[in-house]
């Protein structure tokens, strides 16, 4: 099968895959991401104003040349519905902004030459420097107001970066509600599941494929199932709350569903598995004799544990941990289904972003910033163990 | 101290396996109140699951996307994997790396990419697209399991089918195929599994009429929680233990034969 002719059959095997991953998988991630950084609205709705800005000192308001365009172009921008987009991207820098450019959109037909002191009357705003600031910055064809809105920066008229208002930093905290949920997540998975997964490994048939199937069977079971189930474990009517009741625990039902306990719970059972099967292919092939040299030595059961097991099983606890980590830190389906709104991620704020505000700019900045703490896990999981882990979930 | 490990490792155990049983339990329940032990026993909220076109319509299209995803993808993940096999690439393990990154990528980014550039060319909302983005994330399963099973494929084999006179395509459907049938049969399995399960792609890419068994189960649970829902999950919880019981079979199968045929 050698030489070309083998080459050649090889490539062709490859190749359409290749092309699905390319085409289906890395274009379209490539494009998403870059909407972070790309700024066309003023380009595509205002291309006079904008050329005419682009020759503006920045400072004193503009001169009538620039009024005249806007006024004209927001006008046809209205007749010919293509205001939206425009609206959107200029109020989400500030607010008010798409008041200001449906009002004067609505009196563009009827306004007269010359046209500055006539938008001034219509709305003072136009009589400021920071309104026309905000549009030249907004010219294109780059922007970095999503990247830094998703870490709670903005800029200032002048273009100097600032920190957001307090009422609108929500994203570190955010961020670091993920990382921390993940954290917990993680250790939780591993300090659960270190124990299953050495019980697994030295327990005699038929104990210990008794003990893998009742991992196996969740780990291959829906996560929407066992999401499905926490939800109705913990509801009002549910059976834990009519344990706790009819325990005289509670006098009233809880409020189980929607908390972050619930969260944690219930992402904990369904990550679980994903810890514990990396951790049992180590310890069923690690080789008992290092253990019989420990004790031939000497060395008490807690001395065997902590000086010869832990260290030669850390490398399935590394790449459990990793791969548990690399699921919570993106998880959707979970918390979303248990959680509060004061419960959820990262994901769940790129979906809001893209089904209920249509905001492509800042969904993709909170994904290049989700894709950046997967990386550094990934990179981290190789320099500690020499390697990616090797086992999937399906979540 | 062996105690204290088996309590434990019992304990975690029984909150690995109990959520699951109590939903089985719940769903045969006769009443709409979740009660356990529940009071007495009836089936009418499976017949409610199969006598409603809303559960009736996300089983067939769950059905459809998974063995048209399953099919795709293990056609050409196994391919793709025989190659990498095969070939003496430069930058082998780069493809392999490529190939592989949806299995690590956050789930929610290639769903918004997909949503994105397949809106564009038209295809978000289609079956096809849906099948396209379910197979992107279940074809890595495939191209790791085959590639495993092919670890221990003797490569000679191919060169003495070579020198009987046999062409490549001959030697890998006559020689190749039939020993490693096992990992594609796998792989093939999880991609089944993995589209059955699939969620987060399919909010952003299925349409209206597409919902499938867990975006349905989403949709109702959100809305207002019946019996029913739980009967769909145990429903899908026997899906599972079907896949798992074939995937251990296959899995032990491969094993008996690696012992008998030591290379």
């Amino acid at each position: 099968m050698g030489g070309a002719r083998g080459g050649w059959l090889a490539a062709a095997l490859v190749a359409p895959l290749l092309l699905l991953i390319l085409g289906a998988f890395l274009l379209p991630v490539g494009v998403t991401l870059a909407t972070a950084l790309r700024d066309p609205e003023v380009a595509t709705t205002l291309p006079s104003t904008r050329i005419v800005l682009l020759g503006w000192d920045g400072r004193e308001t503009p001169g009538e040349a620039a009024f005249a365009a806007i006024a004209q172009e927001l006008g046809t921008a209205l007749e010919e519905r293509r205001m939206g987009d425009l609206a959107s991207r200029l109020n989400f820098e500030r607010t008010g902004m798409r008041s200001l450019l449906l009002r004067t959109a609505r009196a563009a037909p009827r306004l007269e030459a010359p046209f500055k002191p006539a938008l001034i009357a219509l709305d003072p705003r136009w009589g400021e420097p920071e309104t026309w600031q905000l549009l030249a910055r907004a010219s294109g064809p780059m922007t970095s107001l999503y990247l830094l809105r998703a870490i709670d920066l903005t800029r200032t008229p002048g273009g100097a970066i600032r920190a957001v208002e307090p009422e609108q930093a929500v994203f570190r905290t955010l961020f670091l509600r993920t990382l921390w949920v993940s954290v917990i997540v993680t250790l939780a998975c591993l300090v659960l599941g270190y124990p299953v997964a050495a019980c697994i490994a030295r327990l005699s048939p038929p104990w210990s494929s008794i003990a893998l199937a009742m991992v196996l069977i969740p780990f291959w079971s829906s996560v929407m199932v066992r999401s499905t189930a926490w939800f109705a474990l913990l509801s009002r009517e549910g059976p834990i709350n009519q344990a706790l009741l009819a325990l005289g625990l509670v006098d009233a039902p809880l409020q189980l569903v929607g908390t972050r306990l619930a969260v944690l719970v219930a992402t904990i059972h369904v990550l679980l598995p994903v810890a514990i099967l990396p951790m049992v292919s180590v310890m069923t092939r690690l080789d008992r004799a290092y253990l019989r040299a420990a004790a031939s030595l000497g060395a008490g059961g807690w001395m065997t544990f902590r000086r010869v097991w832990l260290p030669l099983t850390m490398p399935g606890v590394l790449a459990g941990g990793a791969m548990v980590f690399l699921l919570a830190v993106g998880f959707y389906i979970t918390p979303a289904l248990v959680g509060g709104e004061r419960d959820q991620l990262v994901a769940w704020f790129i979906a809001q972003f893209l089904n209920r505000d249509v905001n492509w700019g800042m969904a993709a900045a909170l994904s290049v910033y989700l894709l950046a703490m997967t990386g550094g896990v990934l990179a981290l999981a190789r320099v500690l163990t020499g390697g990616l882990p090797k086992l999937g979930a399906r979540l | 101290m062996r105690l204290l490990l088996l309590g434990t490792a019992g304990l975690v155990l029984a909150f690995l396996m109990l959520p699951m049983l109590a939903a089985l339990l719940l769903s045969f329940s006769p009443t709409e109140l979740l009660r356990i032990p529940p009071r007495g026993f009836s089936w009418r909220w499976y017949e409610d699951f199969f006598t409603s076109s809303r559960w009736v319509l996300a089983t067939r299209n769950s059905l459809v996307v998974a063995t048209l995803t399953m099919l795709v993808a293990t056609v050409l993940g196994s391919m793709a994997a025989i190659g990498l096999h095969l070939g003496q690439f430069r930058g082998r393990a780069l493809l392999v790396a490529l190939l592989t990154l949806p299995m690590v990528t956050p789930f929610i980014v290639t769903a918004a990419a997909m949503f994105f550039a397949f809106s564009m060319v038209g295809i978000a909302g289609t079956l096809a697209g849906l099948v396209l983005g379910h197979t992107v994330i279940t074809v890595p399963f495939v191209v790791v399991s085959v590639l495993a099973t092919l670890q221990t494929f003797d490569a000679n084999l191919l060169r003495a089918a070579a020198s009987l006179g046999a062409s490549p395509g001959m030697s890998l459907r006559r020689v190749l195929l039939p020993l490693i049938w096992p990992g594609i049969a796998a792989g093939a399995i999880f991609a089944f599994a993995t589209s059955l399960d699939e969620f987060v792609i399919t909010l952003f890419l299925a349409g209206p009429g597409q919902f499938t068994l867990p975006r349905q189960m989403y949709a109702n649970v959100r809305e207002y929680m019946t019996p029913t829902i739980l009967a769909a999950a145990s429903l899908l919880f026997l899906c599972s233990l079907v896949f798992l019981a074939v995937s251990e079979a296959l899995r032990l199968r491969a094993a008996r034969r690696n012992r008998a045929q030591p290379s």
